[in-house]
């Protein structure tokens, strides 16, 4: 009798690529449910309509590719590219605006590398980046949080989606556009006087944040990535901004508080730098590559044009990626530490 | 009680050792025909002293050690040499070997047997030439010829004994059992193979799964009284710890150098079913015959251990083991982790076969195909040796030897946890073996173009000094002749032609005297 001839190991652990990219899925949920109830339907349209596009564009490629669709959309993955990118990009984008983010995070990002495991960059980033540079003010139009102005409903979102016409519903500066353009107000001064400010940091914005730390937490917990960079990344930014404080002056960079939970810092540490592909593969080089991250989002943050910071850091630090490599191998047992 | 140090990464796939029912041992009987490979160890086969038709007792020597690195074989049963050839045998590639095959004559007689009456008195070279003639190699998995080992007292200063009873592979039982039922013959080996080593201390170290074998074991260390630095350890479980390099830096907190062996660090390890062997080849004068095969998995109605005679023929066991083989079935030698498959149950029982493991498909399912990888980092969190799997992956698929040595590829054991954790499920073990296996060849490779460049270098230095010596010689020839002819110009040119004359009649008149 001929028995099967297979190597080892015989067995196999529970965990497959595939449940790795649904539980990220799963955990942006407190995060969109957040940016949902803050500036209304509008990231959620773009996620649904994003995603389509996504498993469209996967499916044919794959066919192009001659490999078997169905395999490979299985993994999830194209499904995690282009949710994240939805959820960075302005709620209410025109429909063009996402297919061709969508399109340029899938092609540009992933496959003209070879596909899922080969791009170099972050694809969702990519595409991000894409749209900021082309379009500019379409990137830069973020619809005002509940409090301070209605919240769009479903129908507004729809038009917004494929009326393609501007949203033209009240649209306001970011607290992070205010704390950089602020050169008169005393940090204290501003948080009272501007309406955007709340608690910690922005109307909306610290609950969103809050909302995308604690699916970032839960990933931890379910031990989807280490803590390496993402908390190196929160301590450089942390960091920077204590050192930037200046004592609330008006030239101050704002606070750590204000930096952790504004824009998209808690969404970057927990669901952008974490993608392993892209990043540094030791947990030292993690570190490094997380803190220089934070680092990056500091400065461009404080002293550049952009409303926000994260997607031109971490693709730098993509580019730096395979260097931290080289220089952060750990140390094999039975080889002397110091050698390292 | 020591402390108890941390490995890193590790993994904690189901167990399964329930199945087996550890502690209980059946007696497997003995089969119609015995099949005793000449390797069941690593080194040099064993060379046969006996021939077709010759009958012979058990205990009696088949096959002689060759080499510095080689183990005995002798006959488990009494009976009749039916043969001498190739059979199928237990190992990856599937091949055939070449074995001796024995039909019991169901006496079951033994030679006289003697022991050494007190090991204590005898010089470690005596000893270690008695587990030579016993046939024993390590019984956990390797197979490495035990007397051989046990001369790295030559060469290190050895002051620890670890017994390895960790047995960290999911399923098999068989050291398990062994510490429930022989923990005193435990014991009494390690004490000896301590003596041989002169090592102070003996740590035995048991995973905390195994209650009742660290029971019996701190029982039957506390037995003997105050005889030195003894102690049976219990650690956490987790795969691989009883890889040897991981259960010394568990029980010692030392780590092994790369490449090195732990008598570097003064360390010798043996599994605990080698310790009986060599108790029993000491003190009763028994050669290794036979050993306790754990027979697992859901495609059994009777999963247990039993004691089993070498050579047994794996299907022997199946059968008393009630095996009823599905679709895609698999039979696995040794455990789900590092095993390897068998492609027919008529290989038999060698010295290294500590489980046979007949899983049903649902039970460990053939991996699906696999899927990118995307670096997830989960491999390295799981690699015992602290290495990258990802990059050794990328670098492999690559060919990149350069980057693989600089990651450390060699000092990959194989455990096979990367493979486990993989969310993609790549055979990542499968691309090491082959990177490594490519390396050697290349090095092999490299030496032998160095060694004929060597040859070449030193036949053409050879082709060139003899040319040399030619021209050189030619030249003193000519320069020779040149004075000849210069002296000769001297001379009156008449004078000369006459002597000359004179000369050449001497000559001829020379050789008519001759003819």
């Amino acid at each position: 009798m001929g028995f099967l001839k297979i190597t080892s190991p015989h067995g196999h652990g529970p965990l497959s690529t595939g449940k790795v990219m649904q539980t990220v899925l799963l955990a942006t949920l407190p995060g969109v449910i957040a940016m949902t109830w803050f500036f209304g339907p509008g990231t959620l349209l773009n996620i649904l309509f994003g995603g389509i596009v996504a498993l469209g564009l996967e499916y044919c490629v794959m066919a192009v590719r001659k490999r078997d669709p169905l395999f490979y959309l299985r993994d999830f993955s194209v499904l995690v590219t282009s949710t994240l990118l939805c959820i960075a990009l302005p709620p209410y984008a025109p429909w063009w605006l996402i297919v061709v983010g969508v399109a340029s995070a899938v092609l540009l990002g992933k496959h003209v590398f070879g596909g899922l495991g080969y791009n170099p960059f972050n694809p969702a980033m990519v595409g991000y980046v894409v749209l900021l540079i082309s379009f500019p003010l379409q990137m830069s139009t973020w619809a005002s949080p509940r409090g301070l102005a209605d919240v769009p409903g479903m129908s507004d979102a729809l038009t917004a989606l494929f009326a393609n016409s501007q949203y033209d519903a009240v649209t306001m500066a970011t607290p992070l556009d205010l704390m950089r353009q602020n050169t008169g107000l005393l940090v204290e001064d501003l948080y009272r006087q501007k309406a955007q400010f709340g608690q910690f940091a922005g109307v909306g914005w610290e609950w969103v944040n809050i909302g995308f730390l604690a699916g970032g937490l839960w990933l931890l917990y379910r031990r989807i990535f280490t803590w390496h960079a993402p908390m190196a990344m929160l301590a450089a930014i942390g960091l920077c901004a204590a050192a930037g404080f200046d004592g609330g002056s008006s030239n101050s960079g704002g606070s750590a508080l204000f930096h952790w939970l504004s824009g998209a810092t808690m969404f970057g540490a927990f669901f952008i730098i974490t993608d392993p592909v892209s990043s540094a593969v030791s947990n030292r080089g993690r570190i490094i590559f997380g803190a220089l991250i934070g680092v990056l989002i500091y400065i461009i943050r404080v002293t550049g044009n952009y409303p926000d910071a994260v997607a031109f850091a971490v693709l730098i630090l993509n580019f730096a990626a395979p260097l931290i490599d080289q220089y952060t191998q750990p140390a094999t047992y039975g080889h002397d530490r110091r050698d390292e | 009680m020591r402390t108890v140090y941390a490995i890193h990464g590790g993994i904690h796939p189901p167990e399964e050792k329930h199945l087996s029912h550890p502690g209980k041992v059946l007696d497997a009987g003995l089969p119609s025909e015995l099949i005793l490979p000449l390797s069941q160890h690593i080194g040099a086969p064993a060379e046969p002293i006996v021939n077709v038709g010759d009958k012979v007792k058990a205990g009696q020597l088949l096959a002689e050690s060759q080499g510095a690195v080689s183990a005995a074989v002798h006959a488990p049963t009494s009976g009749t040499v039916t043969a001498i050839g190739m059979r199928p045998v237990p190992h990856p590639s599937g091949l055939e070997n070449t074995c001796i095959c024995l039909v019991p004559d169901g006496a079951d007689e033994w030679i006289t047997t003697r022991g050494v009456e007190d090991y204590r008195a005898e010089s470690p070279q005596t000893l270690i030439q008695h587990i030579r003639d016993a046939g024993i190699s390590g019984l956990g998995g390797a197979g490495f010829p035990t007397a051989t080992k046990l001369l790295a007292r030559d060469r290190c200063a050895i002051d620890t004994l670890i017994i390895n009873g960790t047995e960290c592979e999911p399923y098999i039982t068989a050291d398990d059992t062994l510490m429930q039922v022989a923990a005193e013959q435990i014991v009494a080996g390690a004490e000896i193979i301590a003596h041989i080593l002169g090592a102070s201390i003996i740590l035995y170290g048991v995973e905390d799964n195994k209650p009742d074998a660290l029971k019996a074991m701190q029982a039957a260390v506390a037995a003997q009284g105050d005889v030195g630095d003894r102690e049976v350890m219990s650690f956490p479980t987790k795969y691989p710890s009883g890889g040897e390099k991981q259960l010394i830096e568990i029980l010692t907190g030392k780590q092994v150098p790369s490449g090195g062996l732990p008598a570097d660090v003064g360390i010798v390890c043996q599994n605990p079913g080698t310790a009986v062997a060599v108790r029993d080849a000491i003190i009763d004068g028994k050669p290794l015959t036979e050993r306790l095969v754990t027979l697992t998995g859901r495609a059994l109605g009777k999963p247990c251990n039993y004691r089993v005679r070498l050579g047994t023929p794996i299907s022997h066991l199946l059968a008393l083991s009630a095996f009823t083989p599905g679709s895609k079935q698999r039979l696995i030698h040794g455990g789900p982790m590092m095993g390897f498959a068998l492609e027919t149950g008529a290989v038999p029982v060698i010295k290294t076969t500590n489980c046979v493991l007949a899983p049903t498909h649902e039970e460990l399912p053939a991996p699906p195909p696999a899927q990118a990888c995307i670096r997830c980092g989960l491999c390295a969190e799981a690699c015992p040796a602290s290495l990258l799997p990802q990059q050794l992956y990328w670098y492999a698929k690559a060919k990149d030897q350069e980057q693989l040595e600089k990651h450390n590829l060699f000092d990959c054991i194989e455990c096979g946890a990367c493979s486990w954790v993989c969310p993609s499920t790549i055979p990542l073990v499968q691309y090491y073996r082959a990177a490594k296996s490519t390396i050697v060849e290349a090095r092999q490779d490299k030496q032998r173009a160095e060694r004929s460049q060597a040859r070449f270098e030193a036949r053409q230095e050879r082709v060139e000094r003899e040319a040399r010596e030619r021209e050189a010689k030619r030249a003193a020839r000519k320069l020779a002749a040149q004075k000849k002819a210069e002296s000769a110009d001297a001379e009156d040119p008449v004078q000369a032609a006459i002597a000359r004359a004179k000369a050449r009649k001497e000559s001829v008149v020379k050789s008519e005297d001759v003819s």
